[in-house]
């Protein structure tokens, strides 16, 4: 299969006045046409840097290193006007609160004339693809002539999904795309966004999201980052059932499942939080708050390897020389 | 032996009024009747706009109902005339808000919010330091925090987590016997939110507050409660002990169900459910589910469906108007 993603050993740094905060630190992935991958990790573990910086590129953020290609496209080494260019047609993303992402003054359809004019597109052709599209979403086509405030929030969700593919992207990110819609609505998004693979219209998409439950839906595949690295990758089902990195596993178990009340079990979350990457803990990042915590893992970082099958794990508990553990 | 408390809501209702002239009305909370006891966790659950966070207000004095009555004890707090009866009751019914970042004044210190509740409701405290601290490192322990953690911070320097459990803390001072939290978890990273729902549980076990939570996560609400009341568009829909979130009897109430991603089960058939916005549905004279219910009957159409008790549970549904 076609490789549309492919990322190695590639770093995202910020620069302070205190020194650089390593926000994504050497991370390697790749994603195939197709695929729907979830990104997971909890606040502060750098998955919001890593997707923001293939999109949009804004000081104080530098990537450091390390190589990330979008089909043949070099997007390290990118110029800004090649990368105004593919924004949209190549690669598209629905931020974090895209709820608020329009602009509440205008009408959909002087946005989609503006969008026009900055790909150097016929107006009609834009306007008519909008509407297309919005049926399939299952949005009537007279949103264009309405202001976004007149929308209700799962409304105007689909609004920035239909945008956002408007051009059919290789690649499509989006940013916990369910976190500020309701329930109900939230089941409706997500498999409008499998649908949009299903049906080819965008190529892959890259699910950003804490929340595990959802991301189980849809995800093909999951990654899991912690402080800016990537600790575990394996099919969504493996994951969910067999989580291998005790951070996963931490993970999962902080999400309840129905039919769990506090008077037949008490569950625990997972206590401290992530490390400052200003300057990350010395070993494997996640020692300090790992229960199966090991003399190797405070000083000696664990690579991400292969461990049966498709899973790539970066533990010691895993090492090949010790053999899996129970 | 505990005090036993009561909120009583009776046909309580909230109607917003928009526009220019207030000509078009927002019915947000309609004819609610609910008993709150002490000594146990009530958990509301809801969308937004189904009025979960404004019965909260009101609750909490803090908005004024457009008619109906909140009564405590069998007083009407609406009612009260007394600025000591009011005070009072602020201090037996605290609030834990969902954005704990806002719920603290970035140009204070955490700490000195804390103290400043604690001289308010008990001014004694001022003259004698010592034990003020003791006491506010009793409530910050309770909760899971250490004083000296936050000692001489601002809330921008804690995490949500740690800033959340501050303002449980805040609210405890005032030893209330309600703690109305609106939404404490949704904006808590999902790896924390089950140790703050903790909290919330270990207070009612250990320390005789009783919680009501308000919020619209499933699994969280099955997990933290000990009565549960679905509220759909300002209405009770249906009410009874956690396990009605299991087999529930309301069509809203089931497709919540058949909607919420949980880590433990795949999605599977298509939702029979048509895609209603809450805030954009209409409201007839009938059921206020009608224009979204896969299971319509003619009668939702016409006539408001009554309350059926169903022995552990309440539902307010035709389906079940013949058993």
């Amino acid at each position: 299969m076609e490789t549309i993603l492919e990322l190695e050993d590639y770093k995202v740094y910020y620069k302070t006045l205190s020194g650089y905060v390593r926000a994504v630190d050497g991370v390697s992935f790749t994603i195939k046409k197709g695929e729907i991958v979830g990104l997971i990790g909890e606040s502060g573990c750098g998955k919001s840097t890593l997707i923001m910086s293939l999109v949009i590129r804004k000081p104080p953020m530098i990537v450091m290193g390390g190589k990330a290609r979008l089909k043949s496209i070099d997007l390290v080494n990118i110029s800004e006007k090649e990368r105004r260019r593919i924004l949209l047609t190549k690669i598209s993303i629905i931020p974090q609160y895209a709820l608020d992402a329009l602009p509440t003054i205008k009408k959909i359809k002087t946005f989609l004339k503006d969008i026009a004019k900055d790909k150097g597109v016929p107006e009609e052709e834009v306007l008519e693809k909008f509407i297309e599209r919005a049926r399939i979403i299952g949005l009537p086509s007279e949103v264009v002539n309405m202001y976004p405030i007149e929308l209700s929030g799962g409304m105007r969700q689909r609004v920035v999904i239909t945008l956002a593919t408007i051009f059919s992207p290789d690649l499509l990110i989006a940013d916990e795309p369910t976190s500020a819609l309701d329930v109900t609505t939230q089941r409706h998004v997500l498999e409008l966004l499998a649908e949009l693979r299903d049906t080819g219209i965008i190529g892959s998409l890259i699910f950003v999201t804490h929340d595990i439950a959802s991301v189980r839906q849809i995800a093909d595949k999951i990654i899991v980052m912690y402080a800016g690295k990537v600790v575990e990758i394996g099919e969504t089902e493996d994951i969910v059932t067999d989580p291998k990195h005790p951070y996963t596993r931490k993970l999962i178990e902080a999400v309840p499942k129905l039919g769990i009340n506090y008077k037949k079990k008490r569950l625990s979350g997972l206590p401290g939080s992530p490390p400052s990457l200003l300057n990350p803990p010395p070993g494997c990042r996640f020692h300090p708050r790992c229960p199966l915590v090991m003399a190797t893992c405070k000083t000696r970082e664990p690579p991400l390897k292969p461990l049966n099958g498709t899973r790539l794990v970066a533990c010691w508990l895993y090492d090949q020389s010790k053999g899996e553990q129970s | 032996m505990r005090r036993q408390d009561t909120i009583v809501l009776r046909d309580l209702t909230k109607v917003f009024s928009l526009g220019l002239l207030g000509r078009k009305k927002i019915i947000a909370v309609d004819r609610v009747n609910l008993e709150i006891r002490s000594g146990e966790i009530l958990n509301i659950l809801g969308e937004s706009g189904s009025g979960k966070s404004t019965i909260a207000k009101m609750v909490l004095r803090l908005l004024r109902p457009t008619k109906g009555e909140i009564l405590f004890n069998n007083t009407n707090i609406w009612r009260m005339t007394k600025w000591k009866d009011i005070k009072e009751y602020y201090r037996r019914v605290q609030g834990v808000f969902q954005d704990p970042y806002s719920s603290f004044n970035p140009r204070r210190r955490v700490l000195d919010v804390l103290y400043d509740t604690l001289y308010n409701y008990f001014p004694e405290y001022r003259e004698d330091k010592v034990s003020a601290k003791k006491y506010i490192a009793e409530a910050l322990e309770s909760v899971g925090l250490n004083i000296n953690d936050i000692e001489g911070k601002y809330s921008h320097q804690l995490s949500g987590g740690q800033l959340q459990r501050a303002s449980i803390a805040r609210a405890l001072l005032p030893k209330p016997s309600f703690i109305v939290a609106d939404e404490p978890v949704s904006m808590v990273d999902a790896s924390t939110r089950i140790d703050i729902l903790n909290i919330f549980i270990d207070l009612k076990e250990e320390y005789g507050v009783s919680p009501i939570i308000i919020g619209h996560d499933y699994s969280l609400a099955y997990y933290a409660s000990d009565r549960i009341v679905v509220l759909y568009k300002g209405q009770i829909v249906e009410e009874g002990p956690p396990e009605v979130l299991e087999d529930p009897a309301h069509p809203y109430t089931r497709l919540l169900k058949e909607s919420v991603p949980l880590i433990d089960r795949k999605w599977s058939k298509k939702l029979e459910y048509s895609i209603g916005d809450i805030e954009v549905s209409r409201r007839g004279k009938g059921c206020i589910f009608a224009d979204r219910c896969p299971f319509k009957k003619p009668i939702c159409e016409q006539k408001e469906p009554p309350v059926i008790n169903l022995g552990k549970s309440k539902v307010k549904c035709w389906l079940y108007a013949s058993k």
